[in-house]
Parts: structure tokens; C-alpha cells; sequence
């Protein structure tokens, strides 16, 4: 090897180091444009501003297409909100994002390094992808807090659980969370005695304390009160801009609530696109009202 | 078979002395509080229990067995000590059950192949002990020579050798475990399938077993054992001792058994039972989970097997007939399941029950199980333990 071979390493290397050091100093990994960077295997890259991205996929069951050619596509720190008549595919939809269901065809991407399409249920999960079901789904003899424990971003390996202690700092974020969900006085109760509303409110807390960075709410106000619905809408809010959202929902006063005349909405018919716009122009595109109101 | 859900106990909030949990509505959540009862096993009148039953199981009854006279009040009868250490496997076997059904929710019918390949691993050691004393005074087991073979099949290459056969008692059912585990869990075989399938199996084996070809002594088993480890294996000395040790091996399995349902893995375990899909997409693998308590589920009915054919003399084929695993299922639903003791105190009542009834009306046995299960399932859905937590009032609240 020869000495200017050497020379040249050792500036590459230096070169690399600064880069890795460079991608923990900011938030955008210290790289103003796309080429050269250095994707890591398993850790999603939003250096693009997208958190999501949905293309061409299509989805069918026994020759009916749930999902037809749906593009869409989520920035970082949005919080988009999804409307459709029933049967629209918006919880197909969910399901291709989380790995429940497999596509026919097109490209899922989180981030826009993260292939979900390759990607099982858990590890869909472990890389910062959270859902709500629609019908809460809670662990029903383990209490509150014991659900929430669960649910806390940890090692989830068998090992790991097997010798498992909350950490202060653990307890700190699981108690937090039970105030800002309401739950606190509940925490030793079973989690299934708990009222409807209360169920959906657990089930969202689940969502924080696991931390994802993309959370996919579906349904999340049905059978709450006006009360709790707000609650909820402030909730959301509270977490646009640090987290990505997408929010499923027939509720249009909570829709309007949590897009607050600004933000884009979605419209699925027939498992595509059929309009995308604020609430306002939506609400008076003629094939929207066509669809909701039957021709 | 599956009855309702709410058939599943409430989950055991630490020690058994501690007390439940109750609800306490606007206070602030006692912190400290709630992770010291975690870190603890059992509470101290756990631990006064554990060490009661142990002092029971290895001195008190050992003593009024051998050293009380035979007349006295309180001596106990070698059938008695038989009949305990026969049902204290049985336990074992309940015990099991309870972690992978209980806690779980996976039902498995295939417990009872476990139980018999395990007693068949420590028949096979017996059998070799038997030496030129069998009743063709030959090396070999008295079976192979009926069947005039010459030598010992290569599964039975490591019989000689207590240590080594004991291995393979443990080995061979956890890999069985861990491989038809493994397909099954990853294929997503959920509910009922899994029960059907863990049934055909242990039915497909006990064919298998029934065969003198297989090389176990086809349906008539292995049996007529002299010595282990070189003790008289059928004189009270040896009994008890064998009592003893199903006793401390019962107890040891109770505290192992606690300490993983108290831990954060027990919790994802019953989090499974409850919403399995939710578990998945909060970053569990189930299948990690569901395969390493099916494995060592398995591997305590095997143990338990192994310590239940010294005892009663004989393993032959029946031990893994359809009824053995539905019977072990029926122990721990009418202990009560997603209770640790319940299946225990299960598995004492029904056996108990049966011995007694066998022989006081032998032909209505079936038609008292039967009516057993049914009325355990109707009406005490938590079963004998959920009774007892209702009548000393200490019940969490039931679903509304």
C-alpha cells in the first residue's frame, strides 16, 4: 500500500467521522441536499420532510379492489386528516401501513429509506409507526397501568422483558401520561372496566408512551362525548408538528376541530384519491357531495 | 371448549400476602409503592406458605409415613403416599397448562404427550436397571427379546446412563415443543386450530407408540421395574423419597412459574391472551413469546412425566390418548385458571374425586367429570380459586 493510498483513507475516514458526528449535532443530520448521505439500516430518514409515502397501491380481495392506485403522501409533522364513506378503504388502507395486510401492487415508504412493504407487523411498530384500531383495543384484565407499562418504548425482546424494572424516568413518562389521558385516578383498575371513551383514551395513551414518530388514529373519537371529543382534538394538536398524524374519521366537527380551516384533507372513495383539499373546498366539491349523498 | 372470556381469572397483583390492588379514585398514583410490590415474589405469608408446604412434602409426611406406626392415627399409608405423589405430578402437569392456557389463552390438548414422552425417557433408564433380572434373564429390556432382536435400537444408546437419559427427558420434548411450536405459531394457528392440531399430534404419536416396531415396548409399554439408581425402586424408603422430590420439584416450578407471571414478560404473555394483533403492533414478536412458554410448558409436563413413572410402576401408550390431555385441561379450568394455586388445588380436587369415586361408584365417573366440567364452566368461571376469592371477599371487580 502505498503512502498516498494511506493519505487518501485517512481523509475519507476523517470525512466520515465528521459526517456521523454532523448527523447526531442537528436535526437535519447536517445535510442540506439528498446525495451522499449515509442511510443507516433500520433508522428512518425524514431529511426530505416526508413521513410517509403511499404510491400506486392496490389492494384486492377476491377481485374487489379495496384499494385502487391510492397515492398519498404525509410530510413530517403533519396531521392529515381522512374522510370517506364506509367501505372507502381507508382502514385497508392502515392495515397495508402497518404490515397487517400485503399490496398487490405499489410502493409503501416511511420516511424515505424505510421499505414497509418488507417489514413484519412488530417491526413496522419498533421503527416509529403507531396505531389505534377501531375498536378499542386495550389488554382487558392487566390495569391501566400495567397497559401503559406494556406500551412504553423499551427493548422488546423476551430477554429483555424477562428482567424488566421501570426506571424512574420510565415511571415519570407512564405517570404523565396517565394525566394528560385522564386516567390517573384509574391507574390499578382493570382496563376493562373502563368506559368506552375511557378504553379509546387508554389506547391513545399506549400510542404516546410507545413514542412512534408516524401515529394512525382510526376512529379515535367514536363514543366519546362532545366533552372527551375536544379533549381529544386538543390532544392532536398538542402533538402536530412533533409527531406525524393521520387521523380516519366520520366526525366532521371534529375533523373541522383538528384541521381549524388550514390544513388538508383527503377524501377516499372506492379505494383512491377522490379529492384532497381544506375542509371547506371538499365539503362543496361537487363528486364529494355526489358520493356522500348517493347519485 | 373455550368457554367465555371472562372465564379468565384476574391476573395476581403481586404477593399473595399483599393483597389486590384496590382502586383508589383521585389519589396520586403511589409510585414507589407499586414497584417494591413488583420486585418482591411472594409476601412474607407467601413465603410462610411455600416453606409450610415444603416442610410438609419433605418431613411431616415422610415422617408419619416411616417412623409413625402402622395403626396410628395420624400414620400415613404408603397407597396414600402413592396416591399424593401420583396427583402432585398430575399438578405439575396443571401447572403447565396454566401458563400456556391461563395466561396465554393458548389451549394445547397435546400436554399429555409430553407427560408420556417424558415418563417413557425415564422408563427407558428403568428398564436397562432391570439388568439380567427380567424374566428371560437377558441384557436386554424383556420386550426386545419377545420380539427376538439382538441388540438395543440407537434410541436407546444413552439408557445406561441416568444422567444422560435425564437429558434427553428434558431434551426431547423441548425440541418437539420448539419445532412444532415454531411451524405452528408462525403460520398464525390461533384458537381452536392449535387445539385440533396439538391433538392430532399427540394422537399420531400414541399410534406410533402403540407399535412394537417403534421400539418402546408397543401397548403394553414399559413396566415390571427393579431399581433406580440402583435403590429398590417399589420399598416405602424409595417411594417417599421419590414423593419428596415431586413435592420440592412442584413448588419450584409454583415459585418459577410466579416469578415469570410477575414479571413484564408474564404481563405481554396475558397481553397476548387479550389482544394479541395489539400486542404486534405495539412491537411484541408473539411468536418469541408464545414459543418459549410453550417450550417450557412442555418441558414441565416431561419432568413431571418422568417423576410419575417411578411412582406408579408403569408407561405405556394410554398415557398419551386424547382423554390424558383433555383431563389435564379440565384440572386447570376447574382450579381456576390465571391463578397459580388454582390449578393445583385443581388438579388435588379432581383427582381426589376420582379415586374416591372409582372405587365408590366406578361406572358413573365419567358422567361426574363430565357434569363437573360443565357446572365449573356455568357457574364458577374462575373456577375453585375464583370461589375462594369471592367468599373472603377479596374478588377484583368482575366485568359490568
Amino acid at each position: 500500500m502505498t503512502p498516498d493510498l494511506m493519505e487518501e483513507g485517512a481523509k475519507r475516514r476523517q470525512a466520515y467521522e465528521a459526517r456521523q458526528q454532523a448527523a447526531t449535532d442537528t436535526e437535519s443530520g447536517g445535510r442540506e441536499a439528498g446525495f451522499g448521505r449515509i442511510a443507516k439500516l433500520g433508522v428512518p430518514d425524514f431529511t426530505q420532510g416526508v413521513a410517509l409515502y403511499l404510491d400506486d397501491i392496490t389492494v384486492s380481495f377476491d377481485g374487489f379492489k379495496a384499494l385502487n392506485a391510492l397515492t398519498i403522501t404525509v410530510n413530517v409533522g403533519e396531521l392529515r386528516c381522512i374522510i370517506g364513506p364506509n367501505g372507502a378503504g381507508k382502514t385497508t388502507m392502515m392495515d397495508c401501513i402497518t404490515g397487517k395486510t400485503r399490496p398487490d401492487s405499489g410502493k409503501a415508504f416511511f420516511g424515505s429509506t424505510i421499505d414497509l412493504l418488507r417489514l413484519s407487523e412488530p417491526e413496522i411498530a419498533q421503527i416509529g409507526i403507531g396505531r389505534k384500531f377501531q375498536k378499542p383495543t386495550v389488554y382487558e384484565e392487566l390495569s391501566v397501568f400495567e397497559n401503559l407499562e406494556l406500551a412504553l418504548a423499551a427493548d422488546r425482546r423476551v430477554r429483555a422483558s424477562l428482567f424488566s424494572r421501570l426506571s424512574g424516568a420510565q415511571l415519570d413518562r407512564i405517570g404523565e401520561t396517565l394525566t394528560t389521558i385522564h386516567l390517573r385516578g384509574e391507574a390499578q383498575r382493570s382496563a376493562g372496566l373502563l368506559s368506552h371513551g375511557q378504553k379509546q383514551w387508554l389506547e391513545i395513551g399506549m400510542l404516546l408512551v410507545q413514542d412512534p414518530k408516524l401515529l394512525l388514529l382510526d376512529e379515535p373519537v367514536a363514543g366519546m362525548t362532545d366533552e372527551e371529543t375536544e379533549r381529544t382534538a386538543e390532544l392532536f394538536l398538542s402533538l402536530e408538528g412533533k409527531h406525524s398524524l393521520v387521523v380516519v374519521e366520520h366526525d366532521m366537527k371534529f375533523v373541522d376541530q383538528l384541521t381549524q380551516g388550514r390544513k388538508k384533507v383527503t377524501v377516499l372513495h372506492e379505494g383512491s384519491v377522490l379529492a384532497e383539499g381544506l375542509l371547506s373546498e371538499v365539503q362543496n366539491n361537487q363528486k364529494v357531495v355526489e358520493v356522500y349523498l348517493g347519485r | 371448549m373455550t368457554p367465555p372470556r371472562s372465564a379468565f381469572g384476574a391476573p395476581p397483583q403481586g404477593g399473595a400476602a399483599s393483597g389486590p390492588a384496590e382502586p383508589v379514585p383521585r389519589r396520586p398514583l403511589d409510585q414507589t409503592a407499586l414497584v417494591q410490590r413488583r420486585g418482591l415474589l411472594l409476601g412474607v405469608r407467601g413465603w410462610a406458605a411455600v416453606i409450610c408446604a415444603l416442610a410438609l412434602l419433605t418431613v411431616v409426611i415422610p415422617l408419619l409415613n416411616r417412623v409413625v406406626p402402622d395403626g396410628h392415627v395420624f400414620h400415613v399409608s404408603d397407597y396414600a403416599v402413592g396416591l399424593v405423589g401420583k396427583i402432585l405430578c398430575y399438578a405439575i402437569c396443571a401447572l403447565a397448562m396454566d401458563l400456556i392456557w391461563g395466561y396465554t389463552g393458548i389451549l394445547s390438548l397435546g400436554h399429555g404427550l409430553f407427560f408420556a414422552l417424558g415418563g417413557y425417557g425415564m422408563g427407558m433408564y428403568l428398564m436397562r436397571q432391570i439388568g439380567r433380572d427380567g424374566n428371560y434373564k437377558s441384557e436386554l429390556p424383556d420386550f426386545m427379546v419377545f420380539l427376538n432382536w439382538k441388540t438395543l435400537p440407537w434410541t436407546w444408546s444413552l439408557s445406561d446412563s441416568f444422567v444422560l437419559q435425564m437429558l434427553l427427558v428434558v431434551l426431547v420434548p423441548a425440541l418437539l415443543a420448539l419445532v412444532f411450536g415454531w411451524f405452528a405459531f408462525r403460520s398464525r394457528i390461533k384458537g381452536v386450530y392449535f387445539s385440533i392440531i396439538t391433538q392430532a399430534l399427540t394422537y399420531a404419536a400414541m399410534l406410533l407408540f402403540f407399535r412394537n416396531e417403534t421400539g418402546f415396548g408397543g401397548n403394553n409399554g414399559f413396566t415390571d421395574f427393579k431399581r433406580i439408581l440402583g435403590l429398590p425402586i417399589a420399598t416405602p424408603d424409595t417411594r417417599i423419597v421419590l414423593f419428596a422430590v415431586t413435592g420440592v420439584t412442584l413448588v419450584g416450578f409454583y415459585l418459577l412459574a410466579r416469578a415469570i407471571v410477575n414479571s413484564k414478560y408474564g404481563r405481554v404473555l396475558q397481553a397476548i391472551r387479550d389482544a394479541e394483533t395489539r400486542v404486534m403492533f405495539t412491537g411484541y414478536n408473539p411468536l418469541a413469546y408464545k414459543l418459549s412458554i410453550w417450550t417450557l410448558s412442555a418441558l414441565m409436563c416431561a419432568i413431571a412425566g418422568a417423576l410419575y413413572v417411578p411412582q406408579v410402576g408403569i408407561i405405556n401408550p394410554s398415557e398419551m390418548s386424547p382423554s390424558a390431555g383433555i383431563e389435564i385441561a379440565i384440572w386447570a379450568a376447574v382450579g381456576g385458571r390465571a391463578t397459580l394455586i388454582g390449578p393445583i388445588v385443581g388438579a388435588f380436587f379432581v383427582n381426589g374425586a376420582k379415586s374416591w369415586f372409582t372405587v365408590a361408584f366406578p361406572e358413573f365417573w365419567l358422567y361426574f367429570l363430565g357434569a363437573l366440567f360443565i357446572a365449573v364452566t356455568l357457574f364458577l368461571p374462575q373456577g375453585i380459586a375464583g370461589l375462594f376469592k369471592r367468599f373472603s371477599g377479596e374478588t377484583r371487580e368482575k366485568h359490568s
